[in-house]
């Protein structure tokens, strides 16, 4: 799989000073086309900031990104690298800018200067993508969370991206407006083929992902399949995350003499794991 | 309580007068209010008030909200009744202590009443059957000839939009301010203006900085959807004139030559 995100040794401080404090430092980072990548670490720990380097709204102190072969630094290709990258951020009410649904969509196309008839295609095929279409012609603030981060969601879709990188999406979200964004989520990056970097700091949110990037203090500190980085138990509460719940009983069983493989995410897995270690006792 | 503000007070509709193209009902609105003054004598304000009615019985707006929207004008509609009646010179009709009452300040109050009435029936007609974000289309085309005057028409008119949007969010973000400062004691019910007035202070404080700080990742967020001004942009739903336009346009055109007829024949 080719690399659609590439940093070598980026490094970010928000203060332009010689040897001030770095929040991101030599952070050397490769996504692969198509993959679907968290990336989880406490307040603090930089993986905002390194989104932000993704859509150029920030650009390296040193080191490089690259979008898709586009170097962000690149002033030149700035509308090229954030019609590939589109960003969603945390709060939704501040990223709608019309007060029709459907024109909130286009509103990325309009700017491109899309012809009127590919507008309207791309406007309808975002909302069905996120199972919005029946809202098209609502007043965006009567919506409820959920609904109002997929028309956000919608309104990068419409610019065709190749990349999804979301800010911690669900952070302002009730629970259910949590599961409808992540669902939509996956469903665009099985169905679609969308690369997705997810930021965020919920570890079921990240257990549903296919990598998982763990940062602390502007470093990459962890790194693999969700399996591997949860299943590392007393590495993940040291750098003072938790780890899923599932694993957490797994976990606990085994310092009460159980065996268990602290691989299973899903309820599902968890509960086989289970029934298959009591019956092989 | 702050919910029931609605800007604009646009009504959802599917009637002839929803279905005009803003820039049509616009310009309509505006020959019409100057048709107003131009209007002279009896026959030509009857024209003018025949016509108000009927494009309120095509709009299907009920005439209750209507008067409604007369409510807030009645005040000014009397206050430039009686200054008429009192200040024209002419044939005395009644006098007492130092007013006096003309037959000609008579005909002229109740026809500067009449002109306020309809002028501001015809107006709320507008804003109840054009949406918000269609009348301000509307605007940006009608004054897009003011771009080549570097006149920053299209970011006005995305000011306007944005503001519209922001409307809602921000009264509900005024009510949860007010319901945080209730809850540690504020009073905002009591005392004189004065002191109501500075009740206010600690909503508005915090409601300006929310603002300003939505403000700052609103425009991230529109830079990151490749917004860069109005050069380039296409819409995703496009001003059509349509035969109901035209039709709408030979029917102005015969009011106007009507009311001018009749200042002739009436004087």
């Amino acid at each position: 799989m080719p690399e659609i995100i590439k940093t070598e040794s980026l490094c970010f401080s928000y203060d332009e000073e010689e040897g001030a404090q770095l929040v991101l430092s030599d952070i050397g980072l490769s996504v692969e086309a198509g993959d679907f990548v968290a990336v989880l670490g406490h307040n603090g720990s930089g993986k905002s900031t390194l989104a932000k380097h993704f859509n150029v709204i920030l650009l390296p102190t040193s080191g490089a990104v690259y979008v898709d072969g586009m170097n962000t630094a690149d002033a030149e290709r700035l509308f090229a690298i954030r019609g590939t990258a589109g960003m969603v951020f945390q709060n939704p009410d501040n990223q709608i800018v019309a007060t029709v649904v459907e024109e909130d969509v286009a509103f990325a196309c309009e700017n491109m200067g899309v012809p009127q008839a590919e507008i309207r295609a791309r406007v309808d095929a975002a909302l069905e993508a996120v199972g919005m279409t029946e809202y098209a012609r609502h007043a965006p603030h009567l919506l409820s969370g959920g609904q109002k981060q997929r028309v956000a969601i919608a309104g990068v879709l419409a610019m065709e991206p190749k990349i999804l990188v979301m800010d911690e999406p669900t952070a302002m979200l009730d629970p259910s407006g949590r599961a409808e964004v992540m669902n939509a989520v996956k469903k665009l990056n099985r169905e679609k083929g969308l690369t997705v970097v997810l930021i965020t700091h919920h570890m079921d949110e990240a257990a549903q992902a296919r990598r998982v990037v763990v940062m602390e203090r502007g470093k990459v500190v962890m790194d693999g399949t969700p399996e591997d980085v949860f299943s590392q138990v007393e590495r993940v509460r040291e750098l003072s995350l938790a780890v899923p719940q599932t694993v957490e009983l797994e976990y606990a069983l085994n310092a009460h003499g159980a065996n268990l493989s602290l691989r299973d995410l899903s309820v599902e897995d968890c509960a086989r794991e289970i029934m298959k270690y009591l019956g092989a006792d | 309580m702050l919910k029931d503000i609605t800007l604009g007070q646009y009504f959802p509709g599917e009637s002839v007068m929803h279905r005009l193209d803003p820039r049509t009902k616009l310009v309509a609105l505006i020959v019409y209010v100057v048709m107003l003054f131009v209007a002279k004598g009896t026959a030509s304000y009857l024209l003018c008030a025949v016509c108000a009615a009927v494009l309120i019985a095509m709009s299907r707006v009920a005439p209750r909200l209507i008067l409604k929207s007369l409510k807030p004008v009645i005040v000014i509609v009397i206050f430039t009744a009686v200054l008429n009646m009192l200040y024209t010179p002419g044939r005395e009709l009644v006098s007492f202590w130092i007013f006096k009452i003309t037959a000609e300040g008579v005909y002229n109050g109740v026809f500067m009443a009449v002109r306020i009435i309809m002028l501001v029936a015809v107006t709320s007609l507008l804003t109840y059957t054009t949406s918000p974000i269609a009348l301000t289309d509307a605007i940006e085309h009608l004054l897009s000839p003011l771009k080549k005057l570097k006149v920053p028409v299209h970011e006005f008119a995305m000011m306007m939009t944005i503001a519209l949007r922001f409307i809602p969010t921000l009264i509900e973000e005024t009510d949860k301010i007010m319901s945080a400062q209730k809850a540690r004691g504020a009073d905002f019910e009591s005392g004189n203006l004065l002191r109501r007035a500075k009740a206010l202070i600690p909503v508005l404080v915090p409601l300006f900085v929310s603002a300003f700080r939505r403000a700052d990742e609103l425009a991230v967020a529109m830079e990151c959807r490749l917004y860069h001004g109005g050069e380039g942009r296409t819409r995703l739903n496009v001003l059509r004139f349509s035969r109901l336009d035209a039709a709408a346009a030979v029917l102005v055109i015969c009011f106007v030559a009507g009311v001018v007829l009749l200042n002739r024949v009436s004087l």
